[in-house]
């Protein structure tokens, strides 16, 4: 089974025997490689409970919530990795959200479509419409992203909370793309993150 | 495990010397359980599952009923290539302590006086069924449980189980159940108690040899069953229909069906069911609160288990509504302990557990690794 490409640098860059939260793991696919491929003991959060019962039926151990409101009942740094792939801008408080990510996970790796990649400001910008693109195929009525943000947007918004970036890639198409230009060039982004001291304060005002 | 072993089988009954010590301060000697097993214990043993029975159910979970043939309560769940398989796994399902299908209970006879214990039987908990259990598994040579599984009660049971015996259970599956009993389930049940009560034949519970306390406990069973169906589900099923009559009579007999249809759920409980055990069992479900058997902390009941759980919750349950069920996620998420949880969709109400639920049933399958 080959991994979706944001999934597989996540999965790269995991450290074997790792504690592992993905949030938003749809049936499960990245848990079940970072089980098979590191040995982690993955947990995973899911809002479609026909992906739970899948990724259950892996032998998984899922819970069925919503990331807006059930990463509360986590306690404190209680994994290693906390997960959120192309899950971020769709919560209703995705700031929050982060917040709760790095409060639980000592790191968390976070993945999400850039909405300045130089295609969606094409179409913005002649089509004069809001872009359907391979990563964002919804229209804007039906569209369970609620929040787009672009990869300087992400940037600006973890200086602001003193987050600190470990680790960013870029993906254009399923192909790795340079730091340099990223806002421009890449499709998606994934960055790996941890909490300071200053920042979690900030975060535990929320 | 040889063929021709007695203790292995359906309609299996085993009088058990006890003592066994009561969350009440008694004891309980000797125990006796009736129960079936089904399938083969593994030269290991490694292969044991408990199925644990709700509040008026039996031991027989896959095997026909011998009183009124019908077949077992969960053939859908458990069975040769059901999610509990029984051609994999070997299946035990006793009757509980206080109950009334061959397990010691308020009808069985004591031994000190010869007569039925009636209102002088201990007050029993679900630990106490637990324990009750742990000692047919004794008997039947079982160390360790593969999973333990039940919904309703039994899903209290099965969350007892690792809390009690943390090393004695791999897996739990808990059903449409929570881990203490509400103010509202309480009240429910106090309901059916006093209308037991209340019915001239209860007789303080010394109605055994004398005509039972029927008209009690068929009402006790009505006001119980409304609480294991969906509002939508009754409005589904009857709305405001008429019992085969064109027009009200303004009277009291049962115009509409639901009316007709809640006093034959009571009529025909009576047959089955024994009103002093209703006393007893809804007691001890109603005296369940897991947190406290632990300091008030629910995730303490789970800090010395290792066994993994799943929990499934059904959308229209308001008896044990979705929400009983996330805070035992929670405690178990604050335990550590591996969990998997899904709200399942179903028009049914309480009672959907007991339907055929290929979701449920998928979840099960998958979670013992018995999935195809």
């Amino acid at each position: 089974m080959t991994l979706r490409a944001d999934l597989a640098i996540i999965a790269n860059h995991v450290a074997a025997g790792s504690r592992v939260l993905d949030v938003g793991c749809g049936d499960g696919a990245l848990m079940a490689a970072l089980r098979d491929a590191k040995q982690a003991d993955a947990r995973g959060l899911e809002i479609d409970p026909r992906n739970v019962a899948a990724a259950v039926g892996r032998g998984l151990s899922v819970i069925q919530g919503d990331a807006d409101i059930d990463l509360a009942g986590y306690p404190d740094a209680s994994f290693d990795y906390a997960i959120l792939s192309q899950t971020l801008q769709t919560c209703r408080a995705p700031d929050a959200v982060l917040g709760q990510l790095l409060r639980i996970g000592r790191r968390a790796f976070v993945s999400f479509p850039n909405f300045a990649h130089w295609r969606v400001r094409l179409s913005l910008l002649w089509g004069g419409r809001m872009p359907v693109t391979r990563l964002l195929p919804e229209r804007w009525y039906d569209t369970p992203n609620i929040h787009h943000l672009t990869v300087d947007d992400f940037r600006a918004h973890l200086r602001s909370r003193g987050i600190a970036v470990e680790g960013a890639w870029f993906l254009s198409g399923d192909q790795q793309t340079r730091s340099a230009a990223a806002n421009f060039l890449a499709e998606h982004a994934i960055f790996l993150l941890r909490g300071t001291d200053a920042a979690s304060s900030v975060l535990h005002r929320d | 495990m040889s063929a021709d072993d007695q203790r292995f089988g359906l309609q299996r009954h085993v009088t058990l010397p006890g003592p066994l010590p009561l969350d009440g301060g008694g004891r309980l000697a000797p125990v006796e359980i009736a129960y079936e097993t089904y399938g083969t214990l593994a030269p290991d043993r490694g292969n044991a599952v408990l199925i644990c029975h709700a509040l008026t159910m039996d031991q027989h979970v896959a095997g026909a009923n011998p009183r009124t043939g019908k077949p077992g309560w969960w053939t859908q769940m458990v069975g040769p290539g059901r999610p509990v398989d029984t051609d994999h796994f070997f299946v035990v399902c006793a009757n509980v302590i206080g109950s009334c299908m061959g397990s010691s209970g308020p009808a069985t006879m004591d031994p000190a006086t010869g007569k039925p214990f009636g209102m002088i039987f201990p007050v029993i908990t679900i630990r106490d069924m637990v324990r009750a259990q742990a000692l047919l598994l004794d008997h039947l040579g079982v160390d360790r449980l593969k999973a333990v599984i039940g919904g309703s009660m039994g899903g209290m049971q099965a969350l007892s189980w690792p809390a009690t015996f943390p090393d004695r259970v791999e897996a739990v599956v808990v059903i449409a159940s929570a881990a203490r009993h509400s103010a509202q389930n309480i009240a429910f049940h106090e309901v059916g108690r006093q209308a037991v009560m209340a019915d001239p034949h209860w007789r303080g519970g010394d109605y055994y040899g004398h005509e039972v306390p029927a008209a009690g406990l068929a009402v006790a069973r009505m006001a119980a069953h409304i609480t294991y169906l969906s509002e939508a589900g009754l409005t589904q099923k009857f709305g405001r229909k008429l019992q085969a009559r064109d027009a009200k009579t303004f009277g009291f007999d049962a115009d509409f069906q639901v009316e007709s249809y809640l006093r034959y759920q009571g009529i025909a409980f009576v047959d089955r069911f024994d009103a002093n055990s209703y006393l007893y069992i809804t007691r001890a479900m109603d005296y369940f609160d897991l947190a406290e058997e632990h300091g008030g902390l629910l995730a303490s009941a789970f800090r010395q288990t290792r066994a993994r759980f799943a929990l499934i919750s059904f959308d229209t349950d308001w008896l044990y509504p979705t929400r009983e069920s996330r805070s035992i996620v929670q405690a178990l998420n604050a335990a550590g302990a591996p969990v998997s949880f899904v709200e399942l969709s179903s028009p049914y109400g309480h009672d959907a557990f007991l339907l055929d639920s290929p979701e449920m049933n998928r979840v099960v399958a998958g979670f013992l690794g018995t999935a195809s």
